[in-house]
């Protein structure tokens, strides 16, 4: 039998898997595209969101139940004893007690860390605050190998709020150790921060900082967008300006070819024009179903069932 | 934790003098004459205590804040020295204290080049220059304003990534402070 080094482990962040650990768990994904077998039976696991989400919660307990599992949980922390001032520490020690694994979402950042250090069990972080997604890194690496048959030596341009955007940030650090090339393309007010960049330098990774999607080469793989949130902006003009001149439509698409792959981790607005389903490479609704895919991986793995 | 890393013992002659004591504290060497002469203008020798030297430039205060040091206390702090290292320096002389392993790392943590002396009946017995820990606890207040740590509740952890320039990052949020943005508790 194979050796599961994810056997009991948390997932917190990114941070902690190298790229054997990250290829490891991709390569069983695969297992769990089809596969409904009651791998865990028996098992229990806590979704406790402390702040509202719609796929991430709904693609765990899909993936709970698919596997046979059963899950229990709330959605939001106001109706529960957190707003009688309870600690995260205790919550976590009450709910070890009714299951057998834990997600976690809440919008302080280190909470999931916080919550994976109050108990035994496997904490898997659903997001904490704009610090760590590893689930939404993981699905997005898994959709990258699936469309373009590889992760590694990727070019990939990512576009729109590269400065608030968890998601962005964590999948930049994973691709930069399969050694990507990046092209970052956003308004100033919404570049990369200096700390992403230096990371970026001291790996090696090559990047260009950009403001339009016009200075991005026809050769890319894959064009990842990303929302760009009304509430960063003080002036509704100047987010009115910007959002025109981030969202990619079909013309701007057109000189990249059928074989780039269009990436977004919901929710849209308008940064995406709806025409775009119907390209080829267009992938956020694989990307939600690969996420409820990972994510059994995941539960299967650190449960010891897979 | 790790405990601070130690430079070299020194252990003064019996006839030393006080004087002498006090050049060996300051750690001053035979190429820097001129400047050692006018930091022994400046500082008299400590009967038993601890010698901070080469903190950086204006930071004595703080490091006295920050070890809690007040008006009770015998000090003699010397403020914008010359100095061969550091050009500017500033020193500290604390009659009667040997600070605990927390307080050599909060000032390793505000002036990482500083050294310590430790002095007994005039003698420097111990002097060293601290090891920021790999890994630390408290000392210092996470940055990010929606950092976990916030709550009152739980005490912050720090990693040192980088020590020249110091670079360290939250345990838990994963932000990275740079010196200029460290807040001690």
């Amino acid at each position: 039998m194979k050796r599961n080094p994810l056997l009991g482990r948390d997932v917190i962040s990114m941070r902690d898997f190298g790229r054997d650990e990250i290829r490891g768990i991709l390569a069983r994904c695969r297992d769990f595209e089809r596969r409904r077998k009651p791998l865990l039976r028996g098992r229990v696991l806590a979704n406790l969101f402390f702040e509202p989400s719609t796929r991430t919660r709904l693609s765990f307990d899909a993936a709970m139940k698919r596997l046979g599992g059963q899950t229990i949980g709330f959605a939001d922390a106001i109706s529960t004893s957190i707003s009688k001032g309870e600690s995260l520490w205790d919550t976590i020690r009450v709910a070890e007690g009714y299951c057998d694994v834990i997600v976690i979402r809440h919008p302080a950042e280190g909470s999931a860390r916080l919550a994976a250090e109050a108990t035994a069990l496997p904490v898997i972080n659903g997001g904490d605050g704009s610090n760590q997604h590893p689930t939404q890194t993981l699905l997005d690496l898994y959709t990258l190998q699936k469309r373009t048959g590889r992760i590694e030596e990727l070019k990939v341009a990512f576009v729109g709020d590269l400065k608030y955007g968890r998601t962005v940030h964590s999948l930049i650090r994973s691709l930069s150790l399969f050694g990507a090339k990046l092209w970052l393309v956003s308004p100033a007010v919404l570049r990369l921060p200096g700390d992403f960049l230096e990371d970026l330098a001291a790996a090696g990774t090559s990047y260009v900082q950009v403001e339009e999607i016009a200075a991005v080469p026809a050769d890319v793989d894959v064009l990842y967008v990303t929302r760009i949130q009304k509430e960063r902006f003080a002036d509704p003009v100047e987010y009115e300006r910007i959002r025109a001149d981030y969202q990619v439509t079909p013309a701007t698409v057109e000189r990249f070819g059928p074989r780039l792959t269009l990436m977004h981790p919901l929710p849209r607005v308008s940064e995406l024009h709806a025409a775009l389903d119907a390209h080829p490479g267009a992938a956020w609704f694989d990307q939600a179903r690969n996420g409820m895919v990972v994510r059994q991986a995941l539960l299967a793995l650190v449960l010891g069932a897979a | 934790m790790k405990g601070p890393t130690e430079m070299a013992t020194t252990r003064a002659p019996k006839q030393g003098t006080a004087a002498a004591a006090a050049r060996r504290a300051e750690g001053a060497s035979a190429g820097d004459a001129a400047v050692k002469k006018d930091v022994k203008m400046q500082v008299s020798a400590l009967r038993s205590g601890t010698v901070i030297d080469h903190l950086g430039p204006r930071t004595a205060l703080k490091a006295l804040r920050l070890l809690g040091i007040g008006d009770d206390a015998t000090v003699l702090i010397g403020v914008n020295l010359d100095s061969r290292k550091l050009a500017k320096k500033d020193l500290i002389k604390i009659e009667g204290r040997e600070l605990t392993p927390d307080e050599i790392n909060k000032i390793a943590l505000l002036s990482p080049q500083a050294t310590f002396s430790i002095i007994r009946d005039f003698e420097v017995v111990k002097k060293f220059r601290p090891e920021l820990p790999a890994e630390f606890e408290g000392l210092i207040r996470c940055v990010n304003p929606a950092c976990i740590t916030q709550d009152p509740r739980v005490k912050g952890r720090f990693l040192t990534v980088r020590k020249e320039p110091l670079k360290l990052r939250c345990h838990f949020c994963e932000r990275s402070l740079r010196e200029d943005e460290i807040e001690f508790l």
